[in-house]
């Protein structure tokens, strides 16, 4: 366990600069989530906590101690890789007490932590097989096994549910949550998923183009948003967009609405109108999609139980001033107005 | 799981698989099935004439202690090639694996000597080790040692071990570069993450996952030790001095069409035949076993 902090950290590859400056300090046992769309520099900069890459600038600390210079085995990590990156030709128990023996752990303690964490994941009827004779949820827990035998200061997970099925990952993402807070080790975890960083997050990262555009606890993130990247990425489905002009705003600015704070009313009534281009119905909920005069497509949410105007009608939509959002014309939020 | 198309009848396939088996058949089993036949014959010098004498050939062949001689220094030949060509190959390759920039130009330069025949590098070392105009024979002169491979059996071996190896070193370092490429980089940064260091990384990851490109550069490099580098040993030493790089190939040749003892040679053929064949069953049954695929 320890803390983990990075200041000013900012990677370069030659002239191209990926990641612009982050900042975040993790507490003891904080689970913390980095979401961003592919390319934003999330996974690089997971990378350069592992010491899998270099830090160009800046400097990342782990309890305390700088490791910008250190190798990643001294660095008392553990990752767990997208792939899972298990040793193929190492048995369940081998793959796992790789790293103890390398470290020359006496055999007797290594087969005693090996089994603990078996136990754990319920993998001992496995650990003698391999790795290709496992399913997919099975090589993510050994893979899981491998990094939590070791007992390091920090986990770091890079996009580890993306190769699963969409139940399985309901349900590992569940058992990841529940282990590191039995565990209580630190955790940086890496996913373009939001909803997995919505669920597992203490804190979460928005990244946006190698900047990080909003540190904070997911509900606060999702129901304040700094940025119209953020309004946007998070939440599903997405916020609505509307042109700030429209409603007493300056040219560019934009009216940020979650579709669940969006109403219908008769045509004719509410504040702007638009026609129904197509309706899902969820059960628990039903997403109306319409397409305002001016072409721009909008999502109210309903409840399931509420009446549902037909495809091709005409329907008002109305909102309370409260849930707008303001944005201006570089994306910031604007407050105070 | 490998696909498989199944085809219905017989004559399609047979039809598919008739150029191979014409090749084979003509260039393969047609001459094997000759050199067992004249094993069994000894021909008068010119030819006209063939007596049957049974195994006869085989009883002279196995009692004759240069032939017996021929088999150690095959053995130790293809050892001494395979062991300096794969190794050094899979050292170059590891190299070039690291390599960020220039590893275009790298592997090209690597994979220049495949192109040179046999009696070819044969020449070009031959020239470099010349007794009296080799420029490494100069510089060896220089630092005081007196290289003389056309009267030392050791030296000619090592000079033919060299040359032999060389050519074969880009055709395994292609195989090891790409055997390198293929293990999933976050392998090798997880077991990084793990503690290891590059060498036990290597000992314990890579090497064991590049275990199938190894096992197949051993069989087929084992099997150009054994024939394919005639052309160096004829145009080096000629299998001198007293037989000390004589091949069991160099033999064959060199008994038959030099020493016209048809029968001996074709023989030896056959014994050849046999030895390559029983070492190549024996690689499958026990060192594939070691093979993780």
């Amino acid at each position: 366990m320890a803390t983990l902090t990075l200041e000013h950290v900012k990677k370069s590859f030659g002239e191209t600069k990926v990641i612009h400056g982050v900042d975040i300090d993790v507490a003891e046992g904080e689970f913390i989530v980095i979401v961003g769309p592919s390319g934003c520099g999330k996974s690089t900069l997971l990378r350069m906590v592992a010491g899998l890459e270099g830090v160009s600038e800046g400097e990342i600390r782990i309890g305390g101690d700088r490791v910008n210079e250190k190798e990643p085995m001294a660095r008392d990590i553990a990752m767990v890789f997208q792939n899972y990156a298990l040793y193929p030709h190492m048995s369940v128990a081998e793959n796992m007490g790789y790293g103890l023996k390398i470290a020359k752990t006496p055999k007797p303690e290594i087969a005693t932590r090996v089994q603990e964490a078996a136990k754990l994941l319920q993998l001992e009827p496995y650990l003698k097989r391999r790795p290709r004779e496992l399913s997919g949820g099975q090589r993510q827990r050994v893979a899981m096994g491998r990094a939590i035998v070791r007992r390091p200061a920090v986990f770091l997970f890079d996009e580890p549910l993306s190769n699963l099925d969409a139940k399985l990952r309901v349900q590992m993402r569940l058992e990841i949550k529940q282990l590191q807070r039995k565990l209580g080790v630190t955790a940086l975890y890496v996913t373009h998923d939001q909803v997995e960083a919505m669920t597992l997050a203490d804190r979460m990262i928005v990244m946006n183009a190698g900047v990080a555009d909003q540190i904070g606890a997911p509900l606060d993130v999702y129901a304040d948003p700094e940025t119209a990247f953020v309004a946007g990425f998070i939440g599903s489905p997405p916020t609505n967009f509307l042109p700030a002009s429209r409603f007493g705003g300056t040219e560019g600015e934009q009216l940020g609405i979650r579709p669940e704070h969006l109403s219908l009313v008769a045509p004719g009534e509410g504040r702007i109108a638009g026609r129904v281009i197509s309706v899902e119905p969820l059960g628990a909920e039903t997403l109306v999609h319409l397409r305002l005069e001016d072409g721009t497509d909008v999502t109210v949410r309903q409840e399931g139980g509420a009446e549902a105007p037909g495809e091709g009608m005409e329907a008002g939509l109305s909102w309370e001033s409260a849930a707008e959002m303001r944005f201006d014309a570089e994306g910031r939020r604007m407050r105070g107005t | 799981m490998e696909k498989r198309v199944i085809f219905k009848g017989v004559w399609l396939p047979l039809l598919l698989i008739a150029p191979q088996m014409l090749i084979t058949a003509v260039f393969f089993f047609y001459p094997a099935g000759q050199a067992v036949w004249q094993s069994l014959f000894i021909p008068d010098p010119f030819g006209l004439s063939m007596q049957y004498v049974g195994l006869g050939n085989f009883e002279y062949l196995l009692s004759d202690p240069y032939y017996r001689a021929s088999f150690l220094t095959t053995a130790i030949f293809s050892t001494l090639v395979t062991l300096v060509s794969m190794g050094l190959a899979l050292y170059l390759a590891v190299l070039a694996d690291r390599l960020i920039k220039g590893s275009g130009t790298y592997r090209t330069l690597l994979i220049w000597p495949y192109a040179v025949a046999p009696a070819v590098a044969g020449v070009l070392w031959m020239f470099m080790f010349n007794t009296r105009v080799g420029v490494i024979t100069w510089y060896l002169g220089q630092l005081g040692y007196d290289w003389n491979h056309v009267l030392n059996g050791t030296e000619a071996m090592g000079l033919v071990v060299i040359a032999s190896a060389w050519g074969r070193i880009s055709y395994n370092f292609l195989f090891f570069l790409a055997g390198l490429q293929s293990i999933p980089r976050s392998v090798i940064e997880a077991a990084a993450i793990d503690g290891a260091g590059f060498w036990t990384r290597f000992r314990t990851i890579v090497f064991p996952l590049l275990s199938p490109t190894t096992f197949f550069l051993l069989v087929v490099n084992i099997v150009y030790a054994f024939f394919e580098t005639f052309g160096v040993i004829h145009t080096i030493t000629a299998g001198g001095p007293q037989q000390s790089t004589t091949i069991l190939v160099y033999k064959v040749y060199a008994d038959g069409f030099v020493g016209q003892d048809l029968g001996s040679s074709a023989a030896q053929s056959v014994i050849l035949l046999l030895v390559v064949g029983a070492l190549t069953v024996l690689q499958f049954k026990y060192v594939e076993r070691k093979v993780h695929y």
